[in-house]
C-alpha cells in the first residue's frame, strides 16, 4: 500500500505569538520569530500511515509512506522529522517567505504536486492548529476526484477498500466503507505517537527529499479565495478577575472567593 | 447575490438546534442587505417534518429535498443534493451553515464545486462596505482574524455554535414549503448507523462541580493532586482532549466539541490553554476558575477568576487553603 501524508508546520503550542506590523498599521500575520512544529493532527495522520505500512510489511506486502508539505523553507526540518520517524521520502512544495496561502491554494498546489504519483491512500490531520479552516484535506480530495471520510479514529484496510471509524459529536461514532484510493482526515489520538530513534534520525539524512517551487505549479497567493483583513488579540467577553501574589496568596484568595460563593462543600 | 440561504442540519426529522442560531444570523444579515432568507432542508424520505419546524420562522420560503439516499447522512449524497437545490435559491446565494462535524464533512467540497470560498468557524459577521467580514478564532483562540471572500460576499460561511444565541424572529405570515426533486447517484462511500460507545464513568453534564486538567500537568502522576482538589470541592475529574488522547484518563472524561458539553456551578481548569474546541464544551459553567502559567492563554478570556502562575505551586497551596477552614 502506498500512502501519502500531508503535513503542515505550525507555531509550537506554547509559542508566545506576536503580530507582524502590516503595511498600514493593520496586522494580517504573526511574526515568524517563534519555534515551529508539526501540526499535531498531522502528526497523528503520519503515525496512522506508519502503522498501516508496518502492517503491510509484516504481511510481506509492499508498503510506502511519502510525506508532502506546502510551506516555506523552514518546513523542510519538519519533513526530516517525518523521515526520521519512518516515512520513506518527502516532497516539499516550497512557498516564498511571507506568502500566506489559504486551504484552496494549498490544495491546488498539492494536487498538482501529486500529478505523477500513484497512491492508495492520502491521510492528513483534520485541521491545522494555526488558521484551523479544516478544509485542505477535503479540497485536495475534490481536486483529485477522490472519495473521502473525515475525523477518523480507526482504519481497517481490506482487499476491496477501507473500513474506517468516524467520530461524531457527543461521543458517538460511525463506521464507513470506502473504496481505494481515498482521502481520510485523521483525528488526534488515533494511535500513540512515536518518537524518532537515533537510527531513524541517521537514516533520514539519506532519504530522498524532493523540492518543487510553488510558482512552477501555477499557484501563488493570488490563487487564494479568502483574504485576512486583520489579525488581533481576541476581544474580552467576560470581566476576568486576575488574582495576584505568590502561589500561596493566590490560593488563599481563591479559597476565600469560593467559600463566599458557597462553592466549597 | 439574490438571497441569504440557510443550509439546515437535521437528524431523524429533528432540527439540530444550532440551525436556529444560524437562522437568526441569516435574518439579521438579510435584513441589513434587503435580501430574502431561504432555508434549504435536506432529509431522508421519512424525515420531512424537519422542514415544518423551520416554517414557523420569518423566512421567504423553505425548500425541502427529501430522498432515501439522504439518510443516514453520507457526504457524497448530501453534496449532490445541496448542489442541485442551491440552484433553487436564486442566483449566487450567500449560504450560511452551522459549523458542525457534518458541515466540515461536505461544505468545503460544495463550495469548491461552485467555484466559491468557505469561511469556517465564524463567531461574528459584519458588513464593511460591500465586504462581509467574518471574525474567527485562529492559533487555538490566541488570536482573532477578520476574514472575507475575495470574489465578493456570495459564498459559504459556517457559524460557530453559541456565537449567535438570539432566537430567530417568528413568521408573521405562513411560510411556503416547496419540495425540490433531485437525482442522487449511488455514493462510493457507505455509511453505517451512528452508535454511542459504552460509558464507563459519570455523566459529567450532571456534575455540580468539575476540576479539569490539561496538557500543563505534564505527567500522568500529577493527576493525583487534581483528584485531591476535586475531592475537596466535591467535584468530578475531567480533562481536555490531549490528556484523553494520551490515555491518562478515559475518553469519556473529555470536555469539548468532541467530548461532553457541561454547565456546572463551578469549573476549575488546570493547565488548560483553552483552545476553542475545549471552550465550547465548558463556557456555559457558572463560575470558571483558570490556573495556567501563560497569562495570555485563551482560557483566561472565559474565566471569572484567573490565577496565572506555576500550577505545581498553586494547586498544592489551594489544597491546603481549602483544608485550613
Amino acid at each position: 500500500m502506498k500512502i501519502i501524508v500531508c503535513l503542515k508546520q505550525v507555531p509550537a503550542k506554547d509559542a508566545p505569538l506576536r503580530l507582524a506590523a502590516g503595511s498600514d498599521g493593520r496586522a494580517t500575520a504573526i511574526r515568524e520569530d517563534v519555534s515551529f512544529e508539526m501540526n499535531e493532527p498531522d502528526a497523528y495522520a503520519l503515525e496512522a500511515a506508519l502503522r498501516l505500512k508496518e502492517a503491510c510489511l509484516a504481511r510481506q506486502e509492499s508498503g510506502e509512506v511519502a510525506v508532502l508539505t506546502v510551506g516555506p523553507a523552514r518546513a523542510a526540518q519538519m519533513l526530516r522529522e517525518a523521515l526520521a520517524k519512518g516515512a520513506d521520502r518527502a516532497l516539499h512544495i516550497e512557498t516564498p517567505s511571507g506568502a500566506e496561502l489559504d486551504s484552496h491554494a494549498i490544495a491546488v498546489a498539492m494536487a498538482a504536486g501529486l500529478q505523477s504519483e500513484n497512491f492508495d491512500l492520502i491521510l492528513t490531520g483534520l485541521q491545522s492548529d494555526d488558521a484551523g479552516y479544516a478544509q485542505t484535506g477535503l479540497l485536495l480530495a475534490e481536486n483529485l476526484g477522490l472519495p473521502h471520510a473525515t475525523i477518523i479514529m480507526k482504519i481497517e484496510p481490506h482487499a476491496g477498500g477501507l473500513r474506517v471509524k468516524r467520530e461524531l459529536e457527543g461521543g458517538r461514532f460511525q463506521w464507513l466503507e470506502l473504496p481505494r484510493p481515498a482521502l481520510l482526515t485523521i483525528q488526534s489520538g488515533i494511535d500513540k505517537l512515536r518518537y524518532a530513534t537515533l537510527l531513524g534520525i541517521k537514516q533520514a539524512k539519506n532519504k530522498p527529499l524532493a523540492r518543487l517551487e510553488l510558482s512552477a505549479l501555477g499557484v501563488s497567493p493570488g490563487s487564494n479565495r479568502l483574504a485576512v483583513a486583520r489579525l488581533a488579540m481576541p476581544e474580552k467577553t467576560k470581566a476576568t478577575e486576575m488574582l495576584a501574589g505568590t502561589p500561596a496568596e493566590m490560593a488563599a484568595a481563591l479559597a476565600q472567593k469560593l467559600r463566599q460563593l458557597h462553592l466549597v462543600p | 447575490m439574490s438571497s441569504v440561504c440557510l443550509l439546515a442540519e437535521q437528524s431523524g426529522g429533528k432540527l439540530n438546534p444550532i440551525t436556529l442560531e444560524v437562522l437568526s444570523a441569516a435574518q439579521t444579515l438579510a435584513g441589513a442587505a434587503g435580501l430574502p432568507v431561504r432555508a434549504l432542508v435536506l432529509c431522508g424520505a421519512d424525515e420531512t417534518q424537519a422542514a415544518d419546524a423551520l416554517a414557523g420562522y420569518a423566512l421567504d420560503k423553505v425548500i425541502r429535498v427529501a430522498h432515501a439516499r439522504l439518510a443516514p447522512y453520507v457526504a457524497e449524497s448530501h453534496l449532490a443534493a445541496a448542489l442541485a437545490a442551491l440552484a433553487a435559491c436564486g442566483s449566487d446565494p450567500l449560504v450560511l451553515l452551522p459549523h458542525t462535524y457534518q458541515t466540515r464533512d461536505y461544505a468545503p467540497r460544495l463550495a469548491a464545486r461552485r467555484g466559491q470560498g468557505l469561511i469556517t468557524d465564524v463567531t461574528a459577521l459584519r458588513w464593511r462596505e460591500s465586504r462581509l467580514e467574518c471574525s474567527r478564532p485562529v492559533y487555538g483562540g490566541k488570536l482573532a482574524a477578520e476574514v472575507y471572500l475575495r470574489a465578493g460576499p456570495a459564498g459559504f460561511y459556517s457559524l460557530q455554535a453559541g456565537a449567535f444565541p438570539q432566537p430567530p424572529a417568528p413568521a408573521a405570515r405562513p411560510v411556503p414549503i416547496e419540495d425540490f426533486a433531485v437525482e442522487i447517484p449511488a455514493p462510493r462511500v457507505l455509511a453505517e448507523a451512528p452508535f454511542q460507545e459504552a460509558r464507563q464513568s459519570v455523566d459529567l453534564s450532571q456534575a455540580a462541580a468539575i476540576v479539569a486538567a490539561g496538557r500543563g500537568i505534564k505527567e500522568a502522576k500529577n493527576l493525583e493532586m487534581i483528584r485531591q482538589l476535586a475531592a475537596q470541592l466535591g467535584a468530578e475529574v475531567a480533562a481536555s482532549r490531549p490528556l484523553c488522547d494520551s490515555g491518562w484518563l478515559p475518553m469519556d472524561c473529555q470536555i469539548g466539541s468532541s467530548g461532553q458539553t457541561v454547565a456546572p456551578r463551578l469549573y476549575v481548569a488546570i493547565g488548560i490553554s483553552g483552545a476553542i474546541q475545549h471552550l465550547v464544551g465548558m463556557k456555559g459553567a457558572r463560575t470558571i476558575v483558570a490556573i495556567n502559567k501563560d497569562p495570555e492563554a485563551p482560557i483566561f478570556e472565559v474565566a471569572d477568576y484567573g490565577l496565572a502562575g506555576d500550577l505545581f505551586a498553586i494547586v498544592p497551596a489551594l489544597i491546603s487553603a481549602l483544608n485550613a477552614a
